[in-house]
């Protein structure tokens, strides 16, 4: 099983070169291939969560080069989730993107393999400069997909969006250098030892180090008070792409899970759980601001992407909290808002391509076609993100409030995701009141150009919103899954011996 | 020696911030050239200062340097020098389409558009 690690990296990778040398004047193949590619990536994934679900971590080393002096690829139960999900999700939006939006602009599928690539190569790589890179291929392909189809609006958020990432980026080099100079090892599992052996002298440049890295991971997870560049980017991005860029602040998320619990987690002696002051403050704040932003958008697009931000809030809180309840049902919840941010933005675009002029302004306006069927969806997947039962976001807030109760900052935490939630609520039901409800009283009826009922995009809504239904169906099974992978976050020791060895914990705290 | 690199890193950085922070892009540009060479200084930095040493381990070499830092730099530089030309292009080309080269795509005085965004 051990060379199948590297297939969910070199299989996009592959597929992306054969696109845009090969096929690249014919769309059909580009999709034939494109689809079948992630169908294919979608089944390697699975055998991987089933591989990992019933082992412990398995290490690929790069060209055979021992850890810590080449790089690995660490596969345990976290990264073989994230990398299914990210696989489940691009399938949901490359059906989506082939029906026609692959063709406003050029190169849609190479640009969308590279974008897999990156994000998978980041859950999977077991070295901080490794993931420096993988983080450089998925935001370069992201910039592409970004500006899919230009326009001014579109070309005004992508330049602030590459600036801050780039200036991200940057902030990421400075991080690690620091590290490295301290440690002299760039290797996670390796790093989780040295930073517990570091010279009292060289305590303050590690921690600045990494509170530098744990800063480009929040402006890539979206957390106040960098979190500006989310709206903009996400409400002008082309839909599918908005779509998957659910995925891209879930990286983020991952990264500081990972980083601060495995480097900076129970082994670090004075610097465990260095992130947990920072980041349980910053993500209530987040968690205010954006469901804030729901209340007060004046556009379809602005208000998912607000409310995307405050679910990142939510996350990052359960996580923050670092107890294995609490990321246990971080990541439940991390599963059912990647799936829900996908569908409303699918949605919201099948509903803006159906409004003409009347585009994402939530404004009255005349009916039209299959508003009714569009309203349904619409109201499934408010519920879903607002965190109302029946489904997923509902067990998946309750879990985080139920791990919170141990915690001192539990009033907090209670009242705060309480009543965002009601405002996330509020805001989502005036949206579809202003869309649906008082619409059907416009005079008149708004007729586009097009398919009626494009099948691709309508399959891949719902397949979102299918998603969110299996995950709370099967919300027993999900939970006891995640509760095993939360147990192996917590097992440092059985990381570090998969990458260094069975002695490697012998050179601990020395 | 330590104080000439460091101070010069700080000056960059410094700069690059003060471009960043302009309101039209092509000094914003310019700071993101400046800061990229500053971390890849400071990246060179990382593996300590030693001069006209050799970078690889052989019988009888007793000071070397560390090559690890080198290799991480030539990575960093491929990287940002793709990402400028990246913005370069990105910023003509938004300029070509919005009609001035603002970050926020509006000229100095004109009224916000905040109210209808978003």
């Amino acid at each position: 099983m051990g060379d199948w690690i590297v297939v969910p990296i070199v299989l996009p990778a592959v597929m992306a070169a054969l696109i845009v040398l090969a096929v690249r004047h014919d769309i059909i193949l580009q999709r034939v291939f494109s689809i079948a590619a992630t169908v294919a990536l979608v089944g390697v994934t699975l055998s991987l969560v089933v591989f990992a679900n019933g082992h412990d971590p398995e290490m690929y080393a790069l060209s055979d080069w021992p850890a810590p002096f080449g790089i690995v690829l660490v596969l345990d139960r976290l990264s073989a989730m994230m990398v299914f999900l990210t696989s489940l999700l691009g399938l949901g939006v490359v059906l989506f993107a082939s029906s026609e939006w692959d063709q406003r602009g050029k190169h849609f599928h190479a640009l969308f393999q590279f974008q897999l690539m990156g994000v998978n190569g980041a859950f999977l790589t077991g070295d901080v400069f490794n993931l420096f890179v993988f983080f450089e291929v998925l935001l370069i392909a992201s910039y592409g997909l970004m500006l899919h189809g230009a326009g001014a609006d579109r070309l005004k958020a992508g330049m602030q969006y590459v600036v801050i990432n780039l200036t991200g980026s940057a902030l990421f080099l400075l991080g690690v250098g620091m590290i490295y100079s301290v440690t002299g090892t760039l290797n996670m599992a390796d790093l989780a030892i040295q930073v517990s052996n570091v010279a009292p002298g060289d305590a303050a440049l590690l921690r600045a180090g990494a509170l530098v890295l744990l800063l480009v991971f929040c402006v890539k997870a979206a957390l106040v008070p960098i979190h500006f560049w989310l709206p903009g980017t996400y409400a002008n991005a082309p839909a599918p792409v908005a779509a998957l860029f659910a995925i891209m602040t879930k990286v983020g998320a991952y990264s500081v899970l990972r980083v601060y619990s495995l480097a900076f987690g129970d082994m670090a002696g004075d610097m465990s759980w260095l992130a947990q002051p920072y980041l349980l403050p910053a993500a209530l704040i987040t968690l205010v601001l954006g469901m804030t932003g729901v209340l007060a958008a004046k556009r379809l697009n602005g208000l998912i992407a607000f409310s995307v931000v405050g679910s990142m809030g939510t996350l990052l809180t359960a996580i923050a909290l670092f107890t294995p309840e609490s990321i246990a049902a971080g990541l439940y919840y991390l599963l059912h808002s990647t799936f829900s941010a996908a569908a409303l933005f699918l949605i919201a675009d099948l509903i803006i391509s159906r409004r003409g002029q009347f585009g994402d302004s939530l404004n009255t306006a005349p009916t039209f076609h299959q508003s009714g069927f569009l309203a349904v969806l619409f109201f499934v997947g408010a519920i879903a993100m607002a965190g109302m039962p029946p489904l997923s976001g509902f067990l998946g807030k309750l879990q985080i409030l139920d791990a919170a109760r141990d915690s001192d900052a539990m009033v907090w935490i209670w009242a705060i995701i309480l009543v965002t939630s009601l405002m996330c609520i509020i805001g989502f039901g005036r949206a579809g009141s202003v869309l649906f409800w008082k619409s059907a009283s416009v005079d008149g009826e708004i007729t586009v150009e097009g398919a009626k009922w494009p099948v691709l995009p309508i399959v891949a809504a719902c397949g979102m919103l299918g998603a969110l239904v299996v995950l709370t169906a099967f919300g027993g099974p999900v939970t006891d899954y995640l509760h095993g992978v939360a147990a192996q976050i917590f097992d440092t020791s059985g990381y570090i011996q998969a990458v260094l060895g069975e002695n490697a914990l012998a050179l601990l705290g020395q | 020696m330590e104080f000439l690199v460091a101070s010069s890193i700080g000056l960059l950085i410094a700069c690059g911030t003060y471009l960043l922070l302009r309101g039209r892009t092509f000094p914003v540009v310019i700071g993101l050239a400046l800061i990229s060479y500053a971390v890849n200084v400071f990246l060179f930095a990382m593996g300590r200062l030693t001069i006209n040493m050799p970078p690889i381990l052989r019988d009888g070499v007793t000071e070397y340097t560390d090559p690890l830092p080198q290799a991480l730099v030539l990575t960093a530089i491929v990287i940002s020098f793709g990402m400028t030309a990246l913005i370069v292009v990105l910023s003509i080309r938004a300029y070509l389409e919005i009609g001035n080269d603002h970050v926020d795509g509006r000229p100095v005085g004109a009224p916000s558009e905040a109210g209808d965004k978003n």
